[in-house]
């Protein structure tokens, strides 16, 4: 129980971690089975998380029965939704099946992790939400799979992985899209991934804390993507979401991104707003972690640059640690309405949770 | 005041002028017959306004639909290219910030693109910013802008 | 009364002496450097043309002609490339007291795959720059071209011209081929930190990469808007790198990058830094201390906040005052008028070292 957000808020970060392939095995058919035996595939590897990490959470939150934190109902139970009197949350699933190369074996396996999501998660505990996974390197296939479950009204959203072989704004990700749209699903796009292209756009860093900081690029890149590229022009009812990508630099790129659109708006006569128009209206971010100013007074200024108290989300990132304060920390200091739309209500009008 | 600033020949459909009256530089332009004044600054960061490109207004239905039409009636300023219909001196982008300019002067808006007035193409939102317009009359094969003093 | 047709006087519209951190002198045409170049490279030139990383105007059509200011072009050349009508234009018309130059020649060195070729061009761009710009214009500094994707023949022409005082800093373009604090770039900073000099990071380039983290965009407002995530990742770099460890003097200058995602950058940073230290032992310092004390902002394209205050509360944050210089980016289209530029009114001491005290200290003038 936390004094300072009280029950009922909706956390919008929840990580769901496949533990081993071994639990999406009784998902997969005959034929994947025999190939994932037969070739000792372990199934994707998620280096957008390394295990010693002090980010990634895992050493604090590590348990003596060896559960990998996230990947148990019971511990995510006790430690995240009973923990902070949570009425919603909404889990996501950092499986990289982008990184699967057989587009055919990568969409089996993001039904499998659907399949697993939903009988072993979604159906046993419903404060829980869900988010589709889907092998977005192939949006016809992800399409599918999308179709497939789409329609179950545990899942909120799609998730894809921030880091991508082609920005999602681009023509070749429609088929993503519409498919959400068909179901009413959001998109969350959210840290990570392994596309095999490089983070940056100077090759690859050395350090995993650039690539974690660089994260955030790859966030403005993608936002700067959907907006000029026309997806809210064309899908006018399409909500997104970014997860874990940080907030403090949105306004230094909606000011930068509306002062030129200004001048080279006629290559792109589909952006009839400004672009930060569009932002407010369509996309959401949750808010862990914030990179915060360090001076508590500051944190007013962002939240006013933003220019809406429409735009964040509350957020765990279970079990994520991106400070070595509690999330909730965040929230001091702001006035009483704010945090309530930040905790619950900007979440459950974004997602129309009942 | 009216100033002469040119005869009518020296002005074909198309062209433009570039005059200094009253203290101030003005852009008289040439629409198929018709004449117009725009003041040579540009409401943004002061740019030579009047000696940007003339285009056409470009709208669309959704990414990838260009529709060109009004050729000739749209300038664009020299530096950051924001865009100004010739007739009116309205700005077809929504800045939301507004200086204070000393000179200042808001002229009426008259109808906005023809695309808009038809509903075919919903357009942008008209911004605040105006370029200053002044009156222009053709009196005996001579081109008169009339600038306040 | 009867008004003719004039020449837009061009009295300077800005009292104050300003330092223009960042003009684009050009050449009018490309035999301009035939003169500079040696004959095998000459010849070179003309069998093979230019292989490069660099992408073009041919990927994104940009917004004018040259990307200039439609009003730059001289009467004949390119834009930036006529220094008279550059002076009157540009010196004469905003009172620059100095102005730095960043030649970015169309097929120059930057990105040449034949390093050896992009050697030898960035001699002849120097040695032009020194016989047509430096000698005739005493207002006039430049930035050292050199091929900076090898740090042994980069070092060697700044050694070359590093003791000529008026090449104030060594030119690197944003996108490069790997992030700017990896190993290969060292000898580089090794030699700049040598002579004094400060690196500046320009707007641009193509290191061989999409240009964003994921994949190539479809258009010019993306290409032009998205140049701050490649400068984040620069900054991330030298700091996460240890650079400024091993080069305590080194200087570096942020180029047409804008400003205002810098403070942001600087939290996630610091924030990393304080979770994942362990990885990177030798920055032992919060990334923020090594970007205030390291490096300095051109303050072009200025972003615009809605708010007045905004924008001031954006130089707060910044805490950089005496790190940001005034740049037009002369002749290019999104050129800061010195007058206008800034969404809100500074108090005079913070405009004064913007638009010239902060240059004249970093490059001695
Ligand atoms: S000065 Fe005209 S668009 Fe900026």
């Amino acid at each position: 129980m936390n004094p300072d957000v009280g029950h009922g808020i909706v956390d919008c970060d929840i990580h769901l971690v496949v533990p081993s392939i071994e639990v999406l095995l009784p998902y997969l058919n005959d034929h994947w089975r025999a190939y994932i035996r037969e070739t000792s595939f372990k199934g994707p590897i998620d280096t957008s998380y390394p295990r010693g990490a002090a980010t990634s959470g895992y050493p604090q939150t590590d348990r003596p029965d060896g559960a990998i934190p996230g990947s148990d109902i019971a511990q995510t139970r006790a430690e995240v939704l009973d923990a902070w009197g949570t009425e919603y949350g909404i889990l996501t699933c950092a499986y990289a099946v982008e990184s699967v190369r057989n587009p055919f074996a990568a969409a089996a396996l993001a039904a499998a992790v659907n399949d697993w999501q939903l009988r072993e998660w979604l159906d046993r505990e419903p404060r829980l939400r869900g988010s589709v996974v889907v092998p977005s390197q192939d949006p016809e296939l992800a399409a599918r799979e999308i179709d497939r479950v789409g329609d179950h009204p545990a899942f909120v959203q799609v998730y894809l992985p921030v880091r991508s072989e082609a920005l999602y704004g681009t023509r070749r990700y429609y088929p993503i899209h519409e498919a959400a749209l068909r179901h009413d699903l959001a998109i969350g796009i959210h840290f990570g991934g392994q596309p095999g292209n490089p983070p940056t756009a100077v090759g690859w860093p050395s350090h995993y804390v650039e690539e974690y900081v660089g994260m955030a690029h790859v966030f403005q890149s993608q936002l700067i993507g959907l907006v000029t590229e026309g997806v809210f022009d064309r899908f006018p009812a399409l909500r997104v979401v970014l997860i874990e990508g940080g907030v403090s630099w949105l306004p230094s790129l909606m000011w930068r991104l509306d002062k030129e659109w200004k001048g080279l708006r006629r290559e792109v006569p589909w952006v009839r707003r400004l672009p930060s128009a569009y932002i407010r209206e369509h996309v959401r971010l949750t808010m862990q972690p914030l990179d915060a100013p360090p001076d508590p007074a500051r944190l007013l200024e962002v939240i006013d640059h933003l220019g809406s108290e429409d735009l964040l989300m509350f957020a765990t990132d279970f079990p994520h640690r991106h400070s070595d304060g509690r999330p909730d920390a965040l929230l001091h200091g702001l006035p009483e309405p704010l945090k309530r739309k930040i905790t619950r209500e900007n979440a459950r009008a974004f997602y129309a949770l009942p | 005041m009216k100033h002469v600033v040119a005869s009518v020949d020296e002005i074909p459909p198309g062209g433009r002028k570039i005059v200094e009256v009253a203290g101030r530089s003005v852009g008289v332009f040439n629409l198929e017959g018709e004449f117009f004044a725009l003041r040579n600054s540009c409401p943004h960061q002061g740019g030579e306004l009047c000696r940007g490109p003339l285009s056409g207004w470009v709208s669309s239905r959704g990414p990838g639909d260009y529709d060109y039409s009004r050729p000739g009636e749209i300038l664009r300023c020299p530096w950051h290219g924001w865009e100004f219909d010739i007739k009116t001196g309205q700005s077809w982008f929504d800045p939301r910030r507004v200086r204070v300019r000393s000179y200042e002067v808001f002229v009426e808006v008259s109808a906005p693109p023809e695309d808009d007035a038809a509903g075919a193409v919903e357009g942008p939102e008209k911004g605040p910013y105006v370029a200053e317009t002044y009156p222009v009359s053709v009196e005996r094969r001579s081109v008169v802008v009339d600038v306040p003093s | 009364m009867t008004a003719t047709a004039v020449k837009i006087p061009t009295p300077a519209r800005s009292k104050t002496a300003i330092i223009d951190c960042d003009i684009h002198n050009n050449v009018p045409s490309e035999d301009a450097l035939y003169p500079y170049l040696p004959e095998r490279w000459l010849r070179y030139g003309e069998r093979f043309g230019v292989r490069s990383y660099r992408y073009s105007g041919a990927y994104y059509p940009r917004a004018n002609p040259a990307a200039a200011r439609t009003d730059a072009w001289p009467p004949t050349g390119l834009p930036g490339s006529d220094l008279g009508f550059l002076r009157e234009q540009l010196l004469d018309a905003w009172n620059v007291e100095y102005g730095v130059l960043n030649p970015l020649i169309d097929d120059g060195a930057p990105g040449q795959l034949n390093l050896e070729y992009a050697a030898a061009v960035a001699t002849a761009i120097n040695d032009w720059q020194i016989q047509e710009w430096l000698d005739p214009e005493p207002r006039l500094r430049a930035s050292l071209v050199v091929p900076y994707e090898d740090g042994d023949l980069a070092a060697a022409e700044i050694d070359r011209l590093g003791g000529d005082s008026r090449f104030v800093q060594v030119l690197l373009l944003a996108r490069t081929g790997e992030p700017l604090g990896r190993r290969k770039y060292w000898k580089l900073y090794e030699a700049a930190e040598r002579h004094g000099l400060p690196v500046g990071i320009h707007f641009g380039g193509l290191g061989g990469h999409a240009i964003t983290g994921a994949g190539w965009p479809s258009f010019y407002l993306e290409d032009h808007v998205g140049m701050p995530q490649t400068f984040q990742a620069q900054v991330a770099s030298f700091v996460f790198e240890g650079v400024f460890e091993r080069f305590p003097a080194l200087k570096v200058v942020l180029i047409e990058g804008g400003l205002a995602w810098l403070p942001p950058l600087m939290w996630r940073m610091d924030r990393a830094w304080e979770r994942l230290r362990d990885e990177v032992p030798d920055v032992d310092k919060p990334p923020s201390t090594y970007v205030r004390e390291h490096f300095w902002l051109t303050t072009q394209p200025m972003e615009e906040p809605p708010k007045r205050e905004q924008f001031l509360q954006l130089l707060a944050q910044l805490a950089m005052d005496d790190k940001l210089m005034f740049a037009t980016d002369y002749p290019h289209w999104d050129f800061d008028a010195p007058d206008q530029a800034f969404p809100a009114r500074l108090p005079a001491d913070l405009e004064r070292r913007i638009m010239n005290g902060n240059a004249r200290a970093l490059y001695r003038l």
